[in-house]
């Protein structure tokens, strides 16, 4: 290990001396960047936006389900056919939700989020100087944006974005006649997502290779901070999944495009009858959510590892049962690939296979189940400093209780057969992986802006933005929980036609109401994210008192993070409050020598030499 | 000093709000002329929105002002009144925690009730029965778990003056919540897992005892055949498919001869009914929320689900109290632009008004059926004979 150590130490003396003759240029360094905290911030801001948009397309949505009968001849304005006399056209209603899914699941939680933090976090907090392929991560990102933008240009085809729901099951998603979004919406769809998984897998293979073999000297597995811990099962849970994705993509071009049968068979469409014989829409359900189960933890694993350091953080205490953190998340992420068959109880699959996966989703609630009880302990007897940071953290674990324990009732297949498909799905999904993630990416945001940007961001916007968001998330959510419980399906265009449904027309209009007043708040973190890159008040170099190595680079940004060598690493990333130290921190680049007085007997993993010499200190300073 | 400041910075916004007002005007002026009068209402409406938000950023803008003129001020008398938002935070916590459990318990008594229905079917009773036990199991971890969080946020905000509890670690009461969650959840799993098993797998003599129907989806309508004297369904090939025979039965199959067609779902009271689901274009779902049954119409994969009506619509209606009462099936699953209304009624009548009703139905193998069916013949034989020829 040290062998390597001198090395890189080397190796940057030469860097260094490169970097004198060599000028950047605005390309090489905005745009084509191999830096891993610009490639960072480009994922940052590409999700940012992209969230933005398809928040705005819910807003679309939600103002068709709160007023089926009003006419918004300003919405005709801007949409055009899809909005004839004002009103969003059921084809464009499937369009929106479908669209709105995909980006906020793919483009938001999975490349806005792992894309960002793993690419700012990984290299800082281990102690490397850049991904273990700078190179290979900016094709990622690149990748990343093309997709973004092919998505985006399905709004600007004749027959309408992909409209058959994120999951694109087919037949619906193989048959242009079968809805117009299943034109070359649909091809776009397909070609986006399949750019957009290589970009997942080439920052994926970069996340894993680098935490395995450039942690800095003394960096052990078991001295990772839980972000880490948390991107690096990310990645490998994406590097296992993403390509059966691709696999069940590429099958469905193929019966899109060159008349195969592998989703298709037995199909009469308005009075044609298809030749396709022998394939399975089933099939593409079973290759969809072998991903797409995995996927929910690829945006949940993120959010909780940055949760756990910004709560021990700001908590100024270490986090509760480290190792059963890193246990729980190991757990996870392993049981993550065998309850896919959860979203499929009622397919008509075998109810035997059924059973089974109705007994690992439940047993994957227990180690969900300890993390939350490892953060509830962590809070306990802390010294809470709520920066907006924290509060988004206090958030998220608000969320993925709830949002879990709705889990709880989905997992079940007897209670599935009621449930699948109504509005329950959506408020559980919601609060579980949408709220829960985008709390847990907002509160990096807040925590990790400095490391970013070297300023800070306003702190009372901040608590603006959680408490509205906060409070608006339930208030959109909650109520939908009771909606599917009597029976209301998702994906419907209107509630008019069904008499049992009239009930539920006013919780719409509250629930429209709630989100947007949500989607106002997010005005309020807009402008503070932007307004305070340029003017926001300048940062010290650890403004949050905070252990973990990324705190010990400089502010300013240079290519290599530390300037001479990278900082040694002797200790766990938690030791918060240590009882004997007079700060209530001790970075883990401090080495247990220059803290006598509040080391602790487990410190020293049973190493006898330096037992000794602690024993020798207690006795000379009783 | 402070005030002079604050006017002036008052006199900025005020210009600043002017200039956005004409910007979020203009289109109004632009259009108004060339749009009919809906497009300029419809632009006033959104421009005084707008408008309306902006005035309320500018006011949020002045009370951020205003807590920063306070600090300054406070700092500059050497005073320490400096608002403690560690403090204000938890407090808010706290606030949220009492609105947010009584919001529950709100939602619970009000919402709990509109989507509250009586199962109308007999295992609908034991998905409800085990529906209520998660409920209450998860309502019971729900408030207790955010009373711990909220409350902890209440009782430990930060102060310079202590320290924060070293405690990394205590296995013991890890050991504790990792096996009371998994017994709990094995719980859970063991009723859910029979209760799933009563439901789906039915013994075969069972499922030939019970009444068989066929129900098949496309966009966007639900077919239904009714198995006739023998209670079989004929064979179908989607091949065959006709104007006639949309369904594409195959009338070589004898068994296909009796079925009959019915523009409803009606259906005998306490007596099984064994449900063959269909699609025949795209994936549909056949969802019946009040007897508690729902599985999807796959084409090419006939899907089955097997349940006993409990009570008749008129009993339905005397007990929800509400003379238009209907059983429906609805499509849960998305199939296109009518997804959102594709409906069919379903009637739960008594044995005696069943038969009465099936003896009105008209047969499959009808005469269009027939006069088609010999027409093919007839151009297969003529077709040999061209053939011999």
């Amino acid at each position: 290990m040290s062998g390597v150590s001198t090395h890189d130490s080397t190796a940057v003396h030469h860097d260094d001396h490169g970097h004198e003759h060599h000028k950047e240029t605005f390309i090489s360094k905005y745009v084509f960047s191999q830096d891993h905290k610009m490639i960072a911030k480009q994922f940052l801001i590409t999700g940012i936006v992209m969230a933005v948009i398809a928040m705005l397309l819910s807003l679309l949505f939600r103002i068709q389900l709160a007023w089926p009968d009003k006419d918004f001849p300003l919405l005709e304005a801007f949409l055009g056919k899809w909005a004839e006399g004002g009103r969003i056209s059921p084809d464009f209603y499937l369009a929106l939700i479908t669209i709105h899914g995909t980006i906020m699941v793919f483009f938001v939680l999975t490349a806005g989020l792992s894309g960002t933090f793993s690419n700012l976090l990984i290299p800082l907090q281990i102690g490397a100087r850049d991904m273990a392929s700078p190179f290979v991560n900016m094709l990622s990102y690149w990748f990343f944006f093309i997709a973004c933008v092919i998505m985006m240009s399905s709004f600007f085809v004749q027959t309408g974005p992909a409209s058959s729901g994120w999951t694109v099951y087919p037949p619906l998603s193989a048959l242009p006649t079968a809805i117009a979004g299943s034109g070359l919406g649909m091809t776009l769809w397909l070609i986006s997502m399949v750019l957009f998984v290589a970009s997942s897998l080439m920052g994926a293979l970069n996340y894993v290779s680098t935490v395995l073999n450039m942690r800095t000297k003394g960096m052990d597995l078991w001295k990772m901070p839980l972000t880490i811990w948390a991107f690096f099962l990310t990645a490998i849970l994406g590097i296992l999944s993403f390509p059966v994705l691709v696999s069940g993509v590429v099958l469905l071009i193929f019966d899109r495009s060159f008349g195969t049968s592998f989703y298709l068979s037995d199909i009469v469409l308005n009075g044609n009858i298809l030749p396709n014989e022998g394939g399975s829409p089933i099939l593409w359900q079973h290759l969809f959510w072998f991903l797409g189960h995995p996927e929910v933890y690829i945006v949940i694993l993120p959010a909780l590892g940055i949760t756990s350091e910004v709560i021990a953080t700001n908590a100024r205490k270490p986090i509760f049962g480290y190792h059963a953190m890193v246990y729980s998340l190991i757990g996870i992420a392993v049981l993550s690939f065998i309850v896919w068959g959860h979203h499929m109880f009622i397919t008509g699959m075998n109810p035997f296979l059924g059973g089974v996966f109705m007994i690992t989703t439940l047993i994957i609630a227990v180690p969900s189940a300890v993390k939350t009880f490892n953060y509830l302990a962590t809070l306990w007897r802390g010294n809470l400093r709520f920066t907006p940071a924290m509060l988004f953290a206090v958030g998220l674990v608000s969320f993925f209780i709830s949002g879990g324990l709705t889990g709880i009732f989905l997992g079940n297949a007897a209670l599935d057969i009621n449930l699948h498909d109504t509005y329950f799905v959506v408020a559980h999904f919601h609060l579980v992986m949408g709220s829960a993630a985008i709390f847990g990416m907002l509160s990096g945001v807040y925590h990790w802006f400095p490391k970013m940007f070297g300023r800070m961001m306003d702190e009372k916007l901040g608590y603006l933005h959680f408490w509205l968001t906060f409070i608006g998330a339930y208030l959109v959510f909650f109520p939908m929980h009771f909606m599917g419980i009597d029976g209301v399906p998702r994906r419907y265009y209107a509630f008019t036609e069904f008499e049992f449904m009239q009930q539920w027309l006013t919780v719409n209009v509250f629930i429209t109401w709630a989100a947007i007043i949500s989607a106002l708040a997010q005005v309020a973190f807009l402008w503070n994210f932007f307004h305070s890159m340029y003017y926001g008040k300048k940062t010290v170099q650890n403004p949050w008192d905070s252990n973990t190595l990324e705190w010990t680079a400089p502010v300013e940004h240079y290519h290599g993070n530390w300037i001479g060598e990278i900082p040694s690493v002797y200790r766990w990333p938690y030791d918060y409050s240590k009882p004997g130290h007079n700060e209530d921190f001790i970075p883990q680049t401090t080495p247990f020598s220059e803290t006598m007085s509040s080391n602790l007997p487990h410190d020293f993993e049973g190493n006898a030499e330096a037992e000794r010499i602690q024993a020798e200190w207690l006795i000379q300073n009783p | 000093m402070g005030l002079r400041n604050f006017l002036k910075l008052r006199a900025n916004l005020l210009t600043g709000l002017i200039v956005l007002a004409l910007c979020a005007t203009s289109p109004v002026l632009a259009q108004s002329e060339l749009a009919p009068a809906v497009y300029s209402a419809a632009y006033k409406t959104a421009a005084y929105y707008s408008l309306l938000f902006i005035l309320f950023c500018v006011f949020i803008v002045v009370i951020g002002k205003v807590f920063k003129l306070h600090d300054l001020n406070s700092e500059l008398q050497g005073k320490k009144s400096k608002a403690n938002w560690n403090k204000i935070n938890g407090a808010l916590f706290g606030v949220f925690l009492i609105a947010g459990l009584f919001g529950t318990y709100w939602s619970y008594s009000v919402h709990g009730v509109m989507s509250h229905s009586v199962s109308a079917s007999v295992h609908g009773d034991d998905i409800d029965s085990m529906f209520n036990v998660t409920l209450i199991i998860t309502t019971i971890v729900f408030v207790l778990t955010h009373i711990a969080l909220f409350g902890f946020a209440i009782k430990y905000p930060n102060s310079k003056k202590k320290k924060a509890y070293f405690y990394p670690h205590n296995n013991t009461l890890e050991r504790w919540w990792t096996i009371v969650p998994a017994i709990v959840l094995t719980y859970l799993v063991v009723l859910g897992f029979f209760t799933w098993k009563g439901i789906t797998e039915v013994p075969e003599d069972e499922q030939k005892k019970a009444l068989s129907i066929e129900v098949t989806g496309q966009q966007y309508n639900w077919t239904i055949r009714y198995s006739g004297a023998d209670n079989k369904v004929g064979a179908r090939n989607y091949k065959k498919t006709t104007a006639a025979n949309g369904l594409g039965i195959d009338f070589s199959d004898n068994a296909s001869w009796d079925d009959k067609m019915a523009d409803e779902i009606v259906i005998p009271v306490n007596q099984p009914v064994r449900f063959t689901i269909n699609a025949k274009d795209v994936l549909h779902s056949f969802y019946m929320p009040a007897f508690r049954v729902q599985v999807n119409a796959v084409p090419g994969m006939p899907t089955h689900f097997q349940f006993t009506p409990k009570y008749t619509t008129e009993e339905m209606r005397t007990m929800e109290n509400d003379p238009k009462y209907n059983y429906l099936l609805l499509c849960a699953k998305i199939c296109g632009s009518g997804h959102w209304n594709m409906q069919k009624n379903v009637r739960v009548v008594s044995a005696a008004e069943y038969q009465d009703w099936l003896a009105q139905q008209q047969l499959y193998y009808n005469d269009d059926v027939k006069m088609e069916l010999q027409m093919a013949q007839k151009s297969v034989v003529g077709d040999n004979k061209l053939a011999l020829k």
